[in-house]
This record gives structure tokens, sequence and C-alpha cells, in this order.
């Protein structure tokens, strides 16, 4: 559906997008994850074909995207900032308003609400939403013309967790219909929790392309248990079949092991099990091992 | 609905939910009216006011000139306490056939104004009572003209002021803060054009600029203003429309450039405060000197109001649609070529 072929962007000698190649096959649950400045919200821009590249190609549903092709644009959805509104009308309003953009039913409109949990407010006006409502009344605007590719930028950033939780089940919801959602975001458990396919970003490459499962198995990482300090004497640890290395640091007594099963057994018969952590390994481990720097938000 | 009603649905209801723009369309505009309609409500009738005592030929003569105001008085003592007051320039008392005039030294002019009124009108009566033929004889007739009492221009300059103020604010603000909002953007990416965009967006502004126009109207004929509309008022519906059009038009330059609604409001004022001056929209300006008549000739505003005025108040024929109309529209041409210059969909 959507093909990308040594896709680059420069903004002056900034290369935010470097010779990127994707390949999104349709139905795909498909995200962007990168930190601020990655380049994600440029590529996703050259996509939609609201900005020109500058060296690459792109396909999306066999044709390109730019100069503006009005002919694919009843098939994608955009939502761009949360404020991308019209002006005091209600969300209902909104709705119908960006359906008539595309001349479809409004009677698309009220089911749109209803999916993203928003039929309550339907009369209420879009300077009276909370964060979370705004950002699921924008996604409604970006589903009203039921279009098979919707792409959403950072549609949970900024929002508390209980709203950022209740964005999840709108985001499967709307996979359940079907669409190809393209997405970003620089939360690492969202991607992980969501995603089909994740692609790691920095500095405008592509680090990784691949399920979040193979990501994390394909790092081969350890296993991390992490005990309270004096629990455990470091030797006594680094005696229990199994474990790689035993490490006392910031207070917690640091295990890894590749046998988490015994070494846990072990544990559970001679500590309280309350003083124990089990960390697995996550994308987070995945971007320090690409990057060699810890990943921050 | 089409894309083009609904987008000017929204505008409407997006503008009539904004207590701001609703106040500074109507009301601010309407202030003026009120304020300087009150202000010079008298300023046309400028009758001497004098006391009369009696009755009889001369008496209903004066009153008949139309010149003076007469208010009638039971004796001549009290009359004649009200000039030495300063309260009355001057009364006039008929007792048989003596006619006698009392004036208040203090002013000249009201003074020799009214001497020479009751002469004429006593030598009048005289004439007639004595059946012989004048030797001379005055053809007076009325002339209209071209001065205005103020309420007949005081509306159509707040019409031209308050519409024009509307259309730049209109459109400079909506093309800013839906850049800002990146509104435009998600419009660029439905399959609509950009004609669909701005033409809706003005017909709005234009159904705005006709309920002003007919509000500002339907003030000034109160019987307290007293403004009077000549038969071809609806003539002028063009001109407000072209207007509305220019300076929509001038909106959308600023709008193009403008980053901020702070900085298109800034730019709008500066552009409109001193060409509403310039044109005569606040007073009119056959008093103004010259270099300034001039400067006004470029003026699209100046060229909105006399358009209007010309239809309005002054009852001219279809012929006068001509100059106004070429000016506005070869503006608006002007602006949209700048305003396609200048354009941005996005902020950077
Ligand atoms: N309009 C722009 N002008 C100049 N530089 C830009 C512009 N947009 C983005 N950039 C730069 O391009 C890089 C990628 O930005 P962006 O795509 O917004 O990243 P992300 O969405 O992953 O945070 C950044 O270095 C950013 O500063
Ligand atoms: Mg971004």
């Amino acid at each position: 559906m959507i093909k990308t072929n040594d896709l680059t962007k420069k903004f002056g000698s900034n290369i935010a997008v470097n010779q990127l190649n994707l390949d999104i096959p349709e139905g795909e649950f498909f995200c962007f994850l990168g930190p601020n400045g990655a380049g994600k919200t440029t590529t996703m821009e050259m996509v939609e074909g609201l900005r020109k590249p500058d060296g690459g190609t792109i396909k999306i549903f066999g044709e390109s995207p730019w100069p503006r092709n009005v002919g694919i644009l009843h098939r994608i959805g955009i939502q761009l900032q949360a404020s991308a509104f019209f002006d005091k009308l209600t969300s209902i309003e909104q709705l119908r308003t960006f359906a008539s953009l595309y001349d479809v039913k409004a009677g698309g409109a009220e089911e749109m609400l209803e999916l993203v949990g928003l039929s309550e407010k339907a009369g209420t006006r879009e300077d009276k939403l909370s964060g979370g409502q705004r950002q699921r009344l924008s996604i409604a605007c970006a589903l009203v013309h039921d279009p098979d590719i919707v792409f959403l930028d950072e549609p949970t950033s900024g929002l508390d967790p209980q709203a950022r939780r209740n964005l999840w089940d709108v985001l499967e919801s709307i996979r359940e219909r079907g669409k190809t959602i393209v997405y970003t975001t620089h939360y690492l458990e969202e991607a992980e929790e969501l995603c089909d396919r994740v692609a790691i970003m920095e500095s405008g490459r592509l680090l990784a392309l691949d399920t979040p499962a193979n990501l994390v198995e394909g790092l081969e990482a350890p296993t991390r248990v992490l005990l309270k300090h004096g629990v455990l004497a470091v030797e006594a640890a680094r005696r229990i079949a199994g474990v790689e290395t035993a490490s006392d640091e910031n207070d917690l007594l640091t295990i890894t092991t590749r046998s988490p099963g015994p070494v846990l057994a072990h544990l559970a018969e001679n500590v309280s099990l309350d003083t124990l952590q089990v960390r697995t390994t996550t994308l987070e481990d995945v971007f320090l091992h690409l990057t060699g720097r810890e990943y921050r938000e | 609905m089409s894309a083009f009603s609904s987008l000017s649905s929204a505008a409407l209801k997006g503008f009539f939910r904004d207590k701001v723009a609703v106040f500074f369309s109507f009301a601010f505009p309407l202030m003026f009216i009120v304020i300087f309609g009150l202000i010079f409500s008298d300023a046309g009738t400028n009758k001497i006011e004098i006391g009369v005592v009696g009755e009889g030929p001369v008496i209903t003569a004066l009153d008949s000139t139309g010149a003076l105001e007469l208010t009638e008085f039971d004796n001549f003592q009290e009359a004649f306490q009200k000039v030495k007051d300063g309260d009355l320039p001057a009364v006039v008392a008929a007792e048989g056939n003596t006619v006698t005039l009392r004036y208040a030294a203090s002013d000249q002019t009201a003074a020799a104004t009214v001497r020479g009124i009751v002469a004429g009108v006593v030598n009048d009566v005289n004439l007639r009572s004595s059946g012989a033929t004048a030797t001379y004889r005055v053809q007076a007739q009325q002339v209209e003209d071209t001065t205005l009492k103020p309420i007949q221009f005081i509306v159509p300059g707040m019409m031209a002021w308050g519409v024009a103020l509307g259309a730049v604010f209109g459109s400079a603000f909506t093309l800013v803060s839906w850049r800002k909002k990146q509104v435009l953007r998600r419009l660029r990416s439905a399959p609509i054009n950009i004609f669909v965009i701005l033409g809706s967006r003005l017909v709005a502004t234009m159904m705005i600029g006709v309920v002003q126009a007919a509000v500002f109207i339907g003030v000034g004929t109160l019987p307290v203003f007293g403004l009077k509309l000549s038969g071809t008022w609806w003539m002028s519906l063009p001109i407000l429309l072209l207007g509305i059009v220019a300076f929509f038009a001038v909106g959308l330059v600023i709008g193009s450039f403008c980053k901020t609604e702070e900085a298109a409001s800034g730019v709008a004022n500066a552009v409109i405060v001193p060409m509403a001056f310039l044109s005569g929209v606040f007073f009119p300006l056959d008093g103004a000197p010259s270099w300034m008549q001039t400067v006004s000739k470029f003026m699209p505003l100046r060229h909105m109001n006399d358009g209007m005025s010309d239809f309005l108040v002054r009852g001219d024929g279809a012929q006068a649609l001509v100059s106004p109309s070429l000016i506005l529209v070869g503006f608006t041409v002007l602006m949209l070529l700048l305003a396609s210059k200048l354009f941005s969909w996005d902020a950077s």
C-alpha cells in the first residue's frame, strides 16, 4: 500500500529523513517510534503528500502523492494537531463539516463519535473538550470519510495515562475495521503494545524495522532480576546456578540470567518475593542496543 | 450539504458564536451612529426662537416664513422679561395696528435677522392691505444643496467602515488561525480546492456584511436619528458587496504574511484606521485640506463610502455605479495578486 525508496528530506544542511525504505502492506498497524526530532513527522508528511521529498520515491496506492494528488485524497485520513478544528463548532458539527469536504453522507458522523466514545459530547464545542477528548475527536474527523489508510501523528502525546489507555482502545477498534494505520509515537511501551511492526528512527535514519517481539528476541538480552539492597549478598547471588552476572548498583542488586525459571525458583525459596522485581527485555533495551544511548522521550 | 455551503455555514456559526467578533462588527459601529447621531441631531435645524404676543395678519405671516420659531405669551410684560433675562432674543407684540419689536442687544446677528424678517413681513402686509401693486418682486426658490444633514453621512460612513473592518478581520484572522491550528493543512488534505475554501468564507462575510448594513440603516431610520433613504437606496447593494470583496482581499493579503493573530490585528488596524479618516467615514472631507482630498482618492474605502451614499441618501441613478465599481474591482484584483504571491499553507 505504501512503498518508499531512499526517501530523503533536508532542511538546509539538516537531513531530517535519510534514505528511508519502507513497505507497508494493507491492514497493518504500522508505527514510527523515535525521540523528538527523529524525522517521524516529516516522513509522514511526505507520504501524505503534504511535503515535497528532496530525494527518493513514494508510492501510495501505486501513485505518487506529490504534487498534490487529488485522486487519492479521499482514501487517506489524516489527523494533524488536536487543534485542527473549525472555531466554535460542536463535535458533531466538526464531523459533519469534515464529512462534507469529501462529499460523503454526514450520517457517518454519529457513528464516528460513537467509535471514539464521544457520543455524549456531540453538542459540546471544540474548545470545551479535554485534551484526550480533542484527540479522539480529531481522530474521528480523520475517519469520517471512511479512508483506507489513517495517519495519526502522536495521537497520545500529552495525555494522562487513563486518557492514553482509552485512546488505545479506540485505535484497536479502528484496526478491527480493517484500516491500515500508520502512526507515530515516542512512547516505547505503546509501540510494543499496539503495533504489528515498528520502525525505530533516530536522526532521520531507520535503525530497525520489525515486529516488537522479533526486535526484542533478536537482541537475545538476558532477563534482569532486581533485589533490594542487603537482601542477598553479591557473592551468594553469583553462586546461584544460571546466573550470568550479579552486581550491586544504586541500592539494588542486579542479577542477569538467560534461564530465569530456575533462578527465580531458587530465589523464591531464599528471599521474600516482595523484595524482588523482574525486568524482561523491552524496546528500550533495543533502542539502547541500537544507538548505544539511553532512550529519552 | 455541499462542501461550499457547509464551509460557509461553519464560518457563519463560528462568527455569530464569537462575542468579540459580533461586538466589533455590530455594537462598535452602532455606538458611533448613536453618539454622532445624537450630538448632531439638532445641527440641521437652526431656527431663531422668538416670543409673540397677540394675533393678527402680521403674526400669521411671521409664522409662515418658516425662519422663526414662535412661542406665544399672554401678556407683553412676561415676554419682555424673558428678553431681558436673555432667555429669548426678541419679542413681537401685535396690538391693533401697532407692531412692537423688542430685541436683546447681546446677540447682534440674531437681532438683525429678526429685525429684517419682521420689517419685511410688516411691509408685505402693508402692501397687501393697501391694495397697491408692488413695483419690485422677488423670485425665490429653494435649492437642494449637496450638504447633508449629519445622519445622512454618518450612517453610510459607519456602514462602509464597519463592513470593511469586518471583512478585513474576517479573512485575515481566518487565514492566520487556520494556518496556525493546521486547519489549512487539514483542508488541503481533503479533495477540495482553495477557491471553495476562500469562496465559502467570502460568501459568509458577505452575508454578515449585509446584515450589518441592514442593522445600521434600520437604527439610522429610527425617528431619533431621522435617516432618510433616497429612492435608489437599494442600488448601493452592489457597491456594498464589491466593497466587501475588496476588503476581504485586503484581509487575505494580511493573513497571508502574518504569522499570529496579534500581528494580523495590528497590521489590519494600521491599514484601516488611517484609511477611515482619509476616506471621510467619520466626518465629511469637504472642509479637509486639498492634499487630504487627493490622498483620499486612492482609498478604496472612500469610493465604497461615496459610492454607497450616492444611492442611499443622494438618490443618484445607475450611472453612478460605474466608477466606484470599477475602482473596487481593480483594487480587488491587485490585492488578490499580492495575496497569491504571499500565501502559504504552512507555517514553515
Ligand atoms: N519545517 C521545518 N523546517 C526546518 N527544520 C525542520 C522542519 N520540520 C522539521 N524540521 C527538522 O527536521 C528534523 C525532524 O523533525 P520531525 O520530523 O518533526 O521529527 P519528529 O516528528 O520525529 O519529532 C528535526 O531536526 C527538525 O528540527
Ligand atoms: Mg513529530
